[in-house]
């Protein structure tokens, strides 16, 4: 699965290192301020930093560019690309052009639908899937050639990933779809937030008797708590999220001014158990528009320094 | 079968509100059998304009006119001296017979009273589900006789995405996920294998991306 030009990430991974990566959110505007500030609270916490696409189908700065402006500032950037706003032409265009600015790692997504944003009368395109797109970066990286065959003077040599949620619905399908998503092509995944560890270890179990886990890195997802409302709203309310009841009560069981620190030692739990699991090859810390707390987790978690 | 809907009666007040004297033409076959333009669906939104512009002081005269298809030029034929009566036509008929009828007629302006929905399936009495988008290139072999082009929101068509709850889309919790159908489609077949093909990305030519289309049968061309 070698990029012949790794980035930290790949690095890593592909030497037995335990990998930590966080997630930033590019501004609604057109701030480079921004971005570099939630990369300074993240620099050298962190081996990469995922740069969102237009999450949740609202209108933000683009993920090449913010990604550009991480790496800059000598952060490595995973840029995220979602199939919804652009068809297969332009996805190809972004990442020859996303590696001739110096990305290395993609993270290959569908993309929420329109619906949920701040737009949905916008029309989608889904021109290809989540899948198609994965195949499509490694034919580019490893014949060299676009979609329509056609040789790339410089191929974009990119280190692929894509998502996987062992919570969703139905739970027989998930490692098939895991199996799927590396035979097109993918390096390493990151998983949707864990919180209901019994499950993701179930997956786990089914991944490694599949020989999954030996054909790709598997990232855990993690995302701090700040509060029993956010645990309950998160079950609730987001597609594909499974916040057991166990925890809530846990959340809503301590002092308001409590809860934030409740949160982070189930945090550091989790990675401690996650961290003895066969084939978990690191964590992927999304700490929803709050940087601050990466350090912390990382800090606290003894996952520092970072190589 | 085409379905459509009446539009609200304030849209279809305003689209004629310039006319005098106003032709409703109904259509007899797809929006007749999904209640959005057939002859009962004349006469009731005739009764209702007429009252309507009577409460508003705006005199209109309405005929009302049902045709067996719009998309024909044979019964169009059949409404010329009613169109020709009219200051304009509203059509109840979907999107292609309001075009049909106005390539006819060059001078009278044909006005659009339904908006044409999808191409669907009366799943039972007053529900009607999109079931065909009309790609051009029918895959429906693969995917267990459950089109995901059309019935995923996100037209995935590798497998699930990570959003769908009990066998309901993250989109609408209405509507059926088409991967919880395919895969129970595929399970009952024995073919759940399928699931496990990597399906290369669509060819879109075919369908409306390619521009519009035209079918010619050049075994019924006279």
């Amino acid at each position: 699965m070698s990029t012949q030009s790794p980035g930290r990430l790949e690095k890593i991974l592909s030497s037995g290192g335990f990998a930590v990566t966080a997630e930033c959110g590019p501004p609604r505007g057109a701030s480079a301020d921004v971005v570099r500030k939630k990369g300074e609270l993240l620099k050298g916490l962190v081996d990469a930093v995922n740069v969102t696409d237009n999450q949740t189908a609202i209108v933000r700065m683009s993920s090449i560019s913010a990604s550009t402006h991480l790496l800059q500032m000598g952060l490595e950037p995973v840029m995220q690309m979602v199939t919804r706003d652009r068809n297969r032409i332009a996805l190809q265009s972004d990442i020859l052009g996303a590696y001739s600015l110096g990305i290395r790692n993609i993270l290959c997504l569908t993309g929420d639908h329109q619906s949920f944003g701040s737009q949905p009368d916008a029309m989608n395109v889904f021109d290809i899937d989540s899948m198609n797109l994965i195949r499509m970066v490694l034919t580019m990286r490893s014949e060299g050639r676009d979609m329509s065959g056609f040789e790339l003077n410089v191929p974009p040599r990119m280190f692929i990933g894509a998502a996987a949620n062992p919570f969703a619905d139905p739970f027989e399908y998930r490692v098939i779809r895991l199996a799927k998503k590396i035979d097109a092509g993918a390096d390493f995944i990151q998983t949707q937030c864990v919180y209901n560890m019994d499950r993701f270890k179930e997956w786990m179990r089914l991944a490694r008797e599949e020989g999954l886990t030996e054909k790709v890195h598997i990232l855990a997802g993690i995302t701090p708590l700040k509060s029993a409302g956010m645990a309950r709203y998160m079950d609730r309310r987001v597609a594909g999220m499974d916040v057991p009841e166990a925890i809530i009560k846990r959340m809503a069981g301590v002092a308001k001014d409590q809860a934030i620190e409740e949160g982070l030692k189930i945090c550091l739990e989790t990675i401690a158990e996650l961290r003895e699991v066969d084939g978990v090859h690191g964590i992927h810390i999304m700490a929803i528009e709050w940087e601050e707390i990466v350090g912390r987790i990382v800090e606290e978690a003894g996952l520092l320094p970072r190589p | 079968m085409i379905v459509g809907e009446q539009k609200p009666i304030e849209e279809i007040k305003e689209i004629v509100a310039p006319y005098k004297n106003i032709l409703i033409l109904g259509c007899g076959t797809c929006v007749k059998t999904c209640f959005a333009g057939g002859e009962d669906e004349v006469a009731v939104l005739t009764s209702a304009l007429r009252l309507a512009f009577k409460k508003d002081g705006h005199k209109i005269n309405i005929e009302e006119h049902t045709v067996e298809r719009q998309c024909e030029d044979e019964f169009i034929h059949e409404a010329a001296e009613a169109v020709a009566r009219n200051d304009a036509t509203l059509s109840l008929a979907c999107g292609a017979g309001v075009q049909a009828v106005a390539r006819r007629f060059v001078k009278a302006p044909i006005l659009p009273g339904v908006n044409t929905t999808f191409m669907g399936v009366l799943e039972k009495q007053g529900l009607f589900t999109e079931e065909c988008s009309g790609c051009g290139n029918c895959e429906l072999d693969i995917f267990g006789a459950v089109c995901p082009f059309t019935r995923c929101a996100k037209k995935l068509l590798n497998g699930p995405c990570g959003g769908s709850q009990e066998g309901k889309c993250e989109v609408n919790s209405e509507t059926d996920c088409a991967w919880h159908l395919i895969i129970e489609r595929l399970t009952a077949l024995g073919q759940l294998d399928n699931l496990r093909t990597y399906i290369s990305p669509k060819n879109w030519s075919p369908s409306l991306s390619g521009g519009p289309r035209k079918l010619v049968r050049e075994d019924q061309v006279i």
